[in-house]
């Protein structure tokens, strides 16, 4: 079932932050959503789950309006990781389980208690699940941010900044992990990224967004020097350096 | 999306398992202490009689008035007073998303206090009495609840509103809390400086949380509300959780955050000042034993919900019954004890750690 984003426009107060945002995004796609900080990524994220109300426009899955249901039915639908990730004394399967929220009644099921137990197999980290959480490094705190969106069964993973504050070794293994994810299930990913080359590497489209649009959504082919020094501000070449795309800001080394 | 090769995970259920015995662990010492505190006090009752008169037997007419009449439902009135606030406190920990919070961070024992202050001063419901057990009594108690009721919810509608208004984040919460705090307090000083030495004597008699102070009917009442708080608290444990993994983590999840937070500072606020309204302000039990349990127990509402109620009615009750025994026959105000016995508990445990 495609994802598709019909003419959304987000206002804060009275200023316009987003609008005339339109998009498709098909099952088993990883979108990239780029740009300077600032411009709206996140808002937009927001807007796709309803934590923040769009001003006007629509979001459907398939032919379901997502902007009209119940807030637990939705989560049932989407998943989202932020930027921020708290800790607590839990462990890592107490910290997944909360992920099961939208599905819970009074108590939980033992499919509950098997879902959880799924997804640590699915994401190696069966090791971890009875680890307290504010015991564990940034990266494994982030798996399990993935790993509590995942048990909500979604059909969307929204992510916020999936890599930020993460060594190299741990975006690579998080980025993998969920390009695995959308391979094998079918699921379709929105992520935003400040790194353009992991983004290039892992993402299948590209939307950037400018003064408040999206400046270009297409794939890794139509990114061109021009498209980022339009949208960042800053000379760039693409190179390739082993079959990767590599965007390097020339400003720095010409003066 | 749909994981359907899971396995039930038996080293996680055998690590839950642990949590219900530390839990059912801490109930046994609750009984335990439940007849230990009605056998002490001025007149001591054998331990095997308390339990036979317990279980309905006439052993002596005397010991019937006693226990019946006296010391179990001051014994009820500090379990069920006991759990109301450490119930309060925890989630008002999560809805804050502060380890500082408590029942009283709203405000609410102030304004209690000063609700109380002016039933006795202006409405003059207070008057000295010259008796070996009590110096001060209240003349009108039941206008004084009434006023200190009325106050505590004041207190709630203001801090309600204006999260209504500004949006229910933690932060006005707390910071409109200390406002309304410094506001009752200089009102009831305000109030104090003005009243004649009983009334004075009175008020902050009044202001010595104590249980002694309920009987019966009371207690019923106190109970029904602590009660339904503690099920709404129990069956609001998961969004305490997704809200505990942080505001966005939870609006993902689907909880209302905004809504959960208002319903469940006002359900905080009618237990709290339900008890503090009958008896008098009793501090450091809500602040303080949703920690402890948090340190036996992990931060899981799911457990540390009926842990925290657990505790809370094991240290006031522990308190009360020392405040009887201490300075026998004098009785102290439990209030002045909770912090003698719970402070050096929990320094213990902060030094220590968390339990492994």
């Amino acid at each position: 079932m495609n994802l598709s984003v019909e003419e959304l426009r987000f206002m804060y107060r009275n200023q316009e932050v987003l609008q005339d945002i339109s998009c498709t995004v098909e099952p088993g796609e990883v979108v990239a959503v780029l740009g300077p900080n600032g411009v709206g990524k996140t808002t937009l994220l927001k807007c796709l789950n309803r934590i923040l109300r769009p001003k006007s426009g629509a979001v459907y899955l398939g032919d379901e309006n997502l902007l009209g249901l119940d807030t637990l039915e939705l989560a049932r639908r989407i998943g989202y990781v932020p930027q921020r990730v708290e800790t607590g004394r839990l462990t890592a399967f107490d910290a997944v389980l909360i992920g099961r929220r939208p599905h819970i009644g009074w108590d939980i099921t033992e499919r509950d208690l098997k879902v959880v137990d799924a997804v640590f197999r699915r994401l190696s980290m069966n090791h971890l699940r009875l680890s307290y959480i504010d015991e564990m490094s940034g990266g494994e705190l982030q798996k399990v941010a993935i790993a509590r969106a995942l048990v909500q069964e979604p059909r969307i993973l929204l992510l916020d900044e999936p890599t930020s504050n993460l060594d190299l070794k741990n975006q690579v293994d998080i980025l993998e992990i969920i390009a695995h994810i959308v391979r094998e299930h079918g699921i379709a990913v929105v992520m935003t990224m400040h790194d353009l080359n992991q983004a290039l590497r892992f993402g299948n489209r590209f939307i950037f967004l400018k003064d408040r649009r999206i400046f270009l959504y297409g794939r890794g082919d139509e990114i061109t020097p021009g498209v980022i020094q339009s949208v960042y501000g800053i000379p760039v070449i693409i190179d390739t350096i082993g079959g990767q795309p590599v965007v390097v800001p020339v400003r720095g080394r010409t003066g | 999306m749909h994981f359907e090769d899971g396995l039930v995970p038996e080293d996680y259920l055998a690590y839950i398992r642990k949590k219900s015995l530390w839990i059912a662990g801490g109930v046994f010492l609750l009984l335990i202490l439940f007849v230990i505190s009605i056998s002490v006090g001025a007149v001591a009752i054998p331990l095997a009689e308390v339990l036979q008169t317990l279980f309905g037997q006439n052993i002596s007419h005397k010991w019937d008035t006693i226990i019946w009449n006296i010391r179990l439902p001051q014994a009820l009135t500090a379990v069920v007073a006991g759990a109301g606030l450490a119930a309060a406190g925890v989630a008002m920990q999560s809805i804050l998303r502060n380890p500082l919070g408590s029942p009283f961070t709203l405000g609410i024992a102030n304004a209690g206090a000063f609700g109380a202050a002016f039933a006795v001063i202006v409405l003059g419901t207070g008057q000295m009495h010259s008796t070996v057990a009590n110096a001060v009594t209240i003349s009108n108690p039941y206008l004084t609840t009434v006023m200190a009721f009325i106050f505590c919810l004041a207190a709630t509608a203001v801090i309600l509103l204006i999260s209504k208004v500004k949006g229910a984040s933690p932060e006005v919460m707390v910071l409109t809390g200390v406002a309304i705090s410094s506001l009752f307090t200089a009102g009831t000083m305000f109030l104090q400086y003005f009243a004649s030495d009983a009334q004075l004597a009175a008020v902050v008699f009044w202001t010595f949380g104590d249980v002694s102070r309920a009987s019966w009917p009371e207690l019923a009442l106190m109970a029904v509300i602590v009660t339904a708080g503690a099920v709404f608290f129990t069956a609001n444990r998961w969004n305490y959780n997704a809200i505990d993994a942080g505001d966005e983590t939870a609006k993902g999840l689907g909880v209302k955050v905004e809504r959960v937070r208002n319903i469940g500072m006002v359900v905080g606020a009618l237990v709290t000042a339900v008890v503090v309204s009958f008896l008098g302000v009793i501090g450091f039990v809500g602040l303080v034993c949703p920690h402890m349990a948090r340190r036996i127990i992990g931060d899981d509402q799911r457990y540390l919900i009926p842990a925290s109620c657990v505790m809370g009615c094991i240290l006031l009750l522990a308190a009360d019954t020392a405040a009887r025994i201490i300075v026998s026959p004098y009785v102290l105000p439990v209030a002045v004890l909770t912090a003698f016995l719970g402070a050096p508990v929990f320094v213990y445990l902060l030094v220590r750690g968390y339990r492994r």
